[in-house]
């Protein structure tokens, strides 16, 4: 992570005492397939301008854009530029647009066009004689995963993948790994055949977060929470990943896929992982992945899933002072279909750290409002030296790590109520993080198109935990199948199907609400 | 929106400040210094919006401090605003008052937490042995926010480093630094000489010949150019030259040898930014001090001497604001360094107590002698 690791020892203007000196990347370029895609728009094209203007992208990074459709450099330039302009966080500066316009290439063509393929690589060629990317290049597979055995088989045949001494290729795919253990298998051995394991990023944008990284200071750079960090203290956690929108747009990825692989698999089962893991022996990659792929194997699933997994469809309603249209009233959804667009589940994990503590997972869309939080509940005080009237608006003990939106800590704990009587009841104490920052603190998708540039590896899972997490995952997913019923409605702007709140009720316990 | 308060003391602003947290809801305070802006009533402005907007990276309490006039009675005013990410605080001090303004900052400091000090303008010579300087764990100075001598202003800042002093010149130099270090990455050979350009006294350039210097072990030459700011760089090495050059103050050229030549933007950064990059670091910057120190020995290397009187003038400390820093300061500030070096031997051992009484009575002295001197420049 320092300086030092990264450059050559024998720079002397490296020191890794020096800690202002930015980590920059060494000469390289980025090749996205599936520019017209919304992610690449929202989220790749202004956070590689907000990279370099903050300085960060090395001098001559080229951008080369492959799509289907008839344009030139400029036309993507032009789109690029609307993107920037739309949805960067750094102010428009023209100099930068200088530097990076002068490295944009568009090549268009098929997925499965041999020529389209030979010119991308004639173009890459030319980048390295003409703009000094010295042969480093990263694909960024934006594109549905069904596309993936094309590009990766024509990146092969081309010898686009292939790595001259001293340089890098790189592969990056976006979430989902995969719907199933044996799709993500197939997925992993289709780039592993072409790529070395160290060279596929897999990205979960989640994990870039400033909130999910803080995580990890919290638990290990501190004294105070660690004793508590356990089943003696610990009753319950629960993490919670909550839309207010519908599937929008997404109708043609989201129906057959669902709130439990799209979110849980990845997302909160990586937050779980976080909270519950081992302290690592460092910050490495490797280390932290041990520790992960540790807490994923030792995940046990209830044993009745129909009393403790809940799941459901958003009906018509009014959310948030709108009113909006049910789940299969959605365009392109079939009105038969059972996707679930609201998914709980319950896992405990056997360690002796954790045994008997409930994990409680729940995702959904046009739930109450946007919220993810990871809330660890603490058992109530064995004996409370107070009246029963006294305690009685005091509830359990809980600290949360707001994610999104609002990032911050929760303390929540019982304090007395003013007056002369003697009344406890619950208090938060409240942590925010900075809310608009000047210039550091970098959006995830920023930091992670750096980190892969850097080849620096710590926060993409590896092929491991991604089929780890689908062993937890399918089970549960089988099950449902085999159930074979739709899922249960809940209105939208509720927080939920009725089996949810009875699925908690089942354990003595009620959802928090975010 | 705030509270105004005249004629008023730390302990009503202390309970201003409560009184505007319950107002704003006791929303969760996370702040996590107390950020001290000494600065004067024509600059105050600039300074405390910059340091509102760091505030947002780095919640902090911020104490703007305006020392008025020396005459009169002792008074204080105070605006008390509640602003995103803190608490901000505007103390205007006059009469007997404005020497002693840490007497009304000390109480308003956050418990535990630490405190910074930042001279937008003119700044003592030795910021450390300020009063408001020694309160701080963290001091900056921008010794290229003054309108003359900022040159010598450097140097003397350098002859006076302590730990966790630091200019926003060196800051101002990241970028360049990153990418003379990006392009040694990428063209790794042995330097054998350079060439700094920038305008007319520029204490960032200054630095950096002394960093470059310093850590290639070469000779590196100063030449003026017209600007704005740095101008370009060139480092001499087997295989050619490696040459950044921004004529313009925002687009640069980078070219290494063996390779085609790159825009790069190296815009000049604005004072928000620069100070959000001093506070991520609270710890003393080692590279900084091995360059201040390289900085004296090129200063002394190039017989930048003055006249005695211009010592003694020199030698008092800034205690009130309204020293002007001339280039009589050069030499002083070595002889303040000196002495201190001397003082430390001395008091090697001896209890901070101890330590205190003699600074109290170094400071009465000091007083002393800067009505002397002032004579003894004749408003040179």
């Amino acid at each position: 992570m320092t300086t030092d690791t990264l450059s050559d020892p024998a720079n002397p203007l490296r020191d890794p005492r020096d800690r202002r000196l930015p980590r920059i990347a060494g000469p390289c370029g980025v090749v996205i397939f599936g520019v017209t895609g919304d992610l690449a728009r929202k989220k790749l094209m202004p956070a590689v301008y907000d990279l370099a203007n903050r300085g960060l992208l090395p001098p001559g990074f080229s951008l080369v854009g492959f799509a289907r459709r008839d344009w030139a450099d400029q036309d993507f330039a032009k789109i690029v530029h609307d993107a920037v302009m739309e949805h960067s966080r750094t102010p428009f500066r023209e100099e930068v647009w200088r530097q990076l316009a002068q490295g944009f290439r568009f090549v268009p063509g098929d997925f499965s066009d041999d020529v389209a393929f030979g010119q991308l690589r004639d173009t890459i060629e030319e980048l390295d004689r003409e703009r000094g990317t010295a042969g480093n290049h990263a694909f960024y597979l934006s594109i549905p995963p069904r596309f993936f055995p094309d590009v990766i088989g024509q990146l092969k045949e081309h010898g686009l993948a292939e790595m001259q001494a001293g340089s890098w290729r790189r592969v990056v795919v976006e979430k989902p790994f995969g719907h199933d253990l044996a799709s993500a298998q197939e997925l992993n051995a289709i780039v592993s055949e072409v790529f070395p394991p160290e060279s596929v990023f897999r990205i979960d944008h989640y994990l870039g977060k400033e909130t999910v990284q803080n995580i990890l200071a919290l638990r290990f750079a501190n004294q105070l929470f660690e004793p508590i960090w356990n089943s003696n203290y610990v009753d319950h956690v629960q993490i919670t990943m909550a839309e207010d929108i519908g599937i929008g747009g997404r109708a043609g990825y989201y129906d057959g896929i669902g709130a439990a692989r799209d979110v849980i698999q990845n997302h909160l089962l990586q937050l779980m992982a976080l909270i519950s893991m081992e302290e690592p022996v460092s910050f490495e990659a490797r280390s932290l992945r041990i520790e992960k792929q540790k807490i994923l194997t030792s995940v046990r699933h209830p044993a009745r899933l129909d009393l403790h997994t809940a799941r459901g469809q958003y009906t018509s309603g009014w959310a948030g002072g709108e009113k909006v249209k049910g789940f299969l009233d959605e365009d392109d959804i079939p009105r038969t279909s059972k996707t679930e667009t609201f998914a709980a589940i319950k896992l405990e994990i056997d360690t002796r750290r954790w045994a008997g503590v409930p994990f409680y997972l729940r995702h959904g869309k046009r739930l109450g409002r946007r919220v993810t939080e990871v809330a660890v509940v603490f058992k109530r005080a064995p004996h409370l030296p107070f009246t029963q009237t006294a305690t009685e608006e005091l509830g359990e003990n809980a600290l949360v790590i707001r994610v999104q939106p609002d990032e911050g800590v929760t303390v929540r704990f019982g304090s007395k109520v003013p007056g002369t009587a003697m009344e406890i009841r619950d208090v938060n104490m409240d942590f925010a993080y900075g809310g608009a920052f000047v210039e550091s603190s970098p959006e995830a998708y920023e930091r992670l198109i750096l980190d892969v540039l850097l080849g620096d590896p710590p926060l993409f899972p590896q092929h491991e935990e991604v089929e780890l997490s689908w062993r937890i995952l399918d089970p549960i997913l089988d099950y449902w199948a085999a159930e074979d019923t739709k899922p249960q409605a809940y209105e939208a702007g509720t927080w939920g199907p009725e089996s949810a709140e009875e699925m908690l009720a089942r354990d003595g316990r009620t959802w928090r609400r975010p | 929106m705030g509270i105004e308060l005249t004629n008023t003391n730390a302990s009503k602003i202390a309970s201003a400040l409560l009184t505007e947290r319950r107002k704003a809801g006791s929303p969760a305070m996370g702040m996590v210094m107390t950020f001290v802006v000494v600065t004067d009533e024509g600059d105050h402005y600039e300074a405390l919006r910059a340091a509102r907007d760091v505030s947002r990276e780095h919640p902090s309490r911020v104490l703007g401090v305006i020392r008025g006039s020396g005459r009169g009675p002792a008074r204080l005013d105070a605006d008390v605003e509640m602003g995103e990410g803190g608490s901000q605080v505007l103390l205007r001090m006059s009469g007997e008052l404005a020497k002693h303004p840490e007497s009304v900052v000390l109480p308003l400091l956050l418990p535990d937490s630490p405190v910074v000090c930042w001279w937008p303008g003119k700044a003592p010579q030795d910021p450390q042995q300020d009063p408001l300087g020694s309160l701080a764990q963290r001091r900056i100075t921008d010794t290229a926010a003054l309108a003359r001598g900022r040159t010598s202003a450097m140097v003397t800042q350098a002859h006076n480093y302590a730990d966790d002093n630091t200019d926003l010149s060196w800051t101002r130099l990241t970028p360049w630094r990153a990418l003379l270090a990006a392009a040694l990455d990428q063209y790794p050979a042995r330097v054998r000489g350079g060439q700094v350009a920038a305008e007319k006294s520029n204490p960032s350039a200054d630095l950096l010949v002394a960093w470059l210097s310093k850590r290639l072990k070469v000779p590196i030459d100063r030449v003026t150019s017209k600007g704005p700011g740095i101008t370009s760089v060139s480092l001499m090495t087997g295989g050619g030259e490696i040459n950044i050059s921004r004529p313009d103050g925002r687009l640069a050229q980078f070219s290494i040898p063996n390779a085609p030549n790159r825009p790069v933007a190296l815009k000049r950064r604005d004072l928000a930014e620069l100070l959000a990059e001093e506070l991520r670091r609270l710890d003393p910057d080692d590279i900084y001090q091995e360059t201040v120190t390289t900085l004296c020995r090129i200063a002394d290397k190039n017989g930048i001497r003055r006249t005695q009187a211009a010592k003694k003038a020199a030698r008092a400390p800034q205690a009130t604001a309204a020293v002007s820093i001339s280039d009589a300061t050069l030499i002083a500030g070595k002889a303040t360094q000196r002495e201190r070096r001397a003082a430390a031997a001395d008091t090697k051992g001896t209890s901070s107590a101890a330590k205190k009484t003699s600074a109290k009575r170094n400071a009465r002295k000091r007083s002393a002698t800067k009505r002397t001197s002032a004579k003894a420049t004749g408003k040179s």
